[in-house]
């Protein structure tokens, strides 16, 4: 696949802390698509976006995003994506709308355009009555909620985001959840990494699985079970199969 | 586990603690610098000998009876240091409120909270002391050098002081929080810890200015309306300078007073300690900022930076308490101004090297606020505009928030003296520059919140700061009296910053 269709093209991505975390990974993420990144702890998913990102500069490798360079060329990239931790920084002493503004400030976007965007944002996830209220006393979940409304209100075409409902309780993640499969049916792209393999189960186009740095297997549920030889497992099963075979060679 | 023995328990539990947060401020919070930590430690304490000898050294062979001007100075003194104690116990107080994470297991923990908490006092007052009697062995050493061991009578009195100071700043602490509230108590608190041991000597200042025409806070203190104005030979007032030149029953009575004191507050406020904490958890920040949605600003996306940067900083409670102190300092020399403008004193000339040094100072906790202290350092560097032009709108805010600062107290200098305005002014521009780009040099990722610790981040980069405020403010002093000899002195400070330059961690 030429990396002009694709919203991430990653090849012989590498980066070396203490030890190899990142081994040389290729990486096609399909526009439109919603990608689920697995792998159990230290497996180097959150390395590999915070290269992608652009927060960690890669040892080697490329990373393009939508067709545009990201090493070379990294404000165009950064232009059309948007990052979220899994642990979202916000401004305690601002309000959600004031972060908001501030984010689409940032991102150059037309006031009048992002401020009823901010606004329907923050309803659509609860926040409503909170819009004032500085986010020095907002919950993890309340937080991880503003961090998104973040990400979304400057129209990326590319979201990636870091373990996005750790901390969130079950009718917040399912506004996440719609809200974000609602951005995919518009065409963007997410990238997701989760230890909740049920989510990656359900709302993920296709699966990459990461051991080690490297990815050992990748593709819709159907054709992982098909790789594997399972033919009626849970992604659970066959992620701890996969894994165990990778330690194992290890 | 008996009653006594969980107390112990408990006791020990947060001594350790207290030291553990001690060691992590000298040695940066990183492993393996214990022992360097130790002999710089040792090598500063000797080194204060030196600066001590030179304040006190000359009030050793002080004895009993004395007369009334020397017992004001003493006890002023006496009384600065206690402001200064009463200034870090607010501040431990508040800590124990809102930083401590383990209120929460504590207060479910079957455990009688009263006790808990009258240790938790007890342990506050004890690190008081112990920080106190650090900074005061250098000073007495000199005098029981000089003038005997009846001297060592001064370290009752720094306990004594300690004690007292825990005492009120507990009472006064959750007393604001029954009036004012939590968020509230927090923020005065932080203020008033910030400037309450330079107000003491700022007010003296004013006063010494205001009365005599000069900067020497001395000149109030051994001004006959002084004498006149103080209690008797007899009174109470006296007890700690009594006591610290080694009257053991002026001794004792001080240090009586001071338990008394620390047990009633332990006694009368240790159950409330328990409500205060909880009401701090409750309220924990709902601050509202009005109701109506301001309509979003467009702009340059340098703008947006500048704009988050100006309110973080109006909002943050650290910043007005840290700018507050630094404009106190400014305040004696505003006032010397406009008192040689009528007189046309060639004392003026003084108040360049404070307007200087103040400008670095402030520049410098400013600069690490917004380039060090960007809580949400994810965002900015995803965003699409590139890190340099971060850099600079962060420095822009730095440069633009001093200006606003010293340009009416440079202006007003303009009036008394236009080369000296103009000379303070450059001196203003290249001590905040300085300090700003130690800053931008030593630059890590951290929290805001972290503000009261980034000397400890890098202490190569707290002294390159402080020594380069210095550097300037000389040199501006300098200037002004032997223009060629400023040169030299502002080469050595440039060199100072190529060598904190040639220090600082590589960037990328």
């Amino acid at each position: 696949m030429k990396s002009e269709q694709s919203a991430l093209h990653v090849r012989g991505l590498t980066k070396r802390f203490d030890r190899l975390a990142v081994d040389g990974l290729d990486l096609t993420v399909r526009a439109g698509e919603f990608y689920a990144l697995v792998g159990p702890n230290g497996a180097g998913k959150t390395t590999t976006l915070r290269m992608v990102a652009g927060l960690l500069k890669p040892d080697a490798g490329s990373v393009a995003i939508l067709g545009v360079d990201a090493l070379i060329n990294p404000v165009a990239a950064k232009q059309m994506m948007a990052w979220i931790s899994d642990e979202p920084m916000i401004y305690d002493k601002l309000t959600p709308l004031e972060y908001l503004e501030f984010v689409a400030g940032l991102w150059g976007i037309d006031p009048a355009v992002s401020q009823r965007s901010a606004q329907d944002l923050l309803v659509s996830l609860g926040l409503e009555p909170h819009l004032h209220e500085r986010c020095e006393g907002f919950s993890k979940g309340m937080r991880q909620k503003v961090a998104l409304a973040g990400a979304l209100v400057h129209d990326p075409r590319l979201i990636i985001l870091d373990e996005p409902l750790t901390g969130l309780d079950a009718v917040s993640a399912r506004h996440v959840k719609g809200l974000l499969g609602n951005r995919v049916r518009e065409g963007c792209t997410v990238i997701m990494t989760t230890h909740i393999l049920e989510v990656a189960e359900r709302m993920a186009d296709r699966i990459g699985v990461i051991a080690a740095g490297r990815l050992v297997a990748e593709g819709t549920l159907a054709e992982l079970r098909q790789q594997n030889g399972h033919t009626d497992t849970s992604l659970e099963d066959l992620f701890i199969a996969l894994v165990d075979v990778e330690a194992a060679a290890a | 586990m008996s009653s006594a023995l969980a107390l112990t328990w408990f006791a020990r539990h947060e001594l350790r603690l207290a030291w553990r947060e001690w060691l992590a401020m000298m040695t940066g919070g990183r492993r393996g610098r214990k022992r360097a930590a130790a002999i710089g430690l040792v090598a500063f304490a000797a080194f204060l000998h030196i600066p001590a000898w030179a304040v006190i050294g000359r009030f050793a062979d002080l004895q009993l009876p004395l007369d009334k001007s020397p017992l004001i100075v003493i006890t002023a003194t006496i009384l600065l240091a206690w402001a200064l104690m009463l200034s870090q116990a607010i501040e431990s107080v508040t800590r124990v409120f809102y930083a401590r994470a383990d209120l929460d297991l504590i207060m479910s923990s079957p455990v009688r909270l009263a006790n808990v908490f009258s240790i938790r006092i007890a342990a506050i007052a004890l690190s008081i002391i112990a920080m106190a009697l650090l900074f005061s062995t250098p000073f007495v050493d000199v005098l029981v050098i000089g003038g005997g061991v009846r001297w060592l009578a001064a370290f009752g009195v720094v306990i004594a002081m300690g004690l007292s100071a825990a005492a009120i700043a507990i009472a006064a602490t959750i007393v604001l929080f029954r009036l004012i509230g939590p968020a509230r108590t927090r923020l005065v608190a932080q203020i008033l810890a910030a400037i309450i041991g330079a107000g003491f000597v700022i007010a003296l200042q004013v006063a010494a200015i205001l009365s005599y025409g000069t900067l020497s806070r001395f000149a109030v203190l051994t001004s006959d309306a002084a004498t006149a104005i103080a209690p008797g030979m007899d009174s109470m007032f006296w007890w700690p300078a009594r006591a610290a030149l080694g009257d053991g029953e002026a001794l004792l009575l001080l240090l009586s007073f001071g338990l008394v004191l620390l047990g009633a507050v332990m006694a009368i406020f240790s159950p409330r300690f328990a409500d205060t904490a909880v009401s701090v958890a409750a309220q924990a920040g709902s601050s509202r900022q009005g109701t109506r949605a301001k309509a979003f600003r467009g702009g340059s996306r340098q703008q947006a930076l500048r704009r988050k940067e100006f309110l973080l900083l109006r909002r943050d409670p650290w910043l007005i308490s840290q700018t507050l102190m630094q404009l106190l300092y400014l305040v004696p020399p505003a006032l010397f101004l406009w008192r040689s403008f009528s007189d046309s004193s060639t004392a003026i000339v003084l108040i360049t090297p404070v307007i200087v040094m103040a400008a670095g100072q402030l520049a410098g906790g400013l600069a690490w606020l917004t380039i060090s202290g960007e809580d949400s350092a994810d965002l900015v560097a995803t965003a699409p505009l590139p890190p340099a032009r971060v850099i600079r709108a962060k420095i822009e805010v730095v440069l633009i928030t001093i200006g606003i600062i010293f340009a009416p107290l440079v202006l007003a200098l303009g009036f008394a003296s236009a080369p000296q305005a103009a000379i303070t002014a450059i001196g203003v521009i290249i001590s905040a520059a300085a300090a700003t780009s130690i800053q931008l040099w030593f630059r890590v990722q951290a929290k805001r919140s972290q503000f009261r610790r980034r000397q400890t981040s890098s202490r190569l980069a707290t002294f390159a700061e402080a020594f380069s405020s210095i550097g300037w403010a000389a040199t501006a002093a300098i200037a002004l009296a032997v223009p060629l000899a400023a040169i030299i002195s502002g080469m050595m400070t440039a060199g100072l910053l190529a060598a904190t330059w040639k220090l600082s961690p590589r960037r990328e």
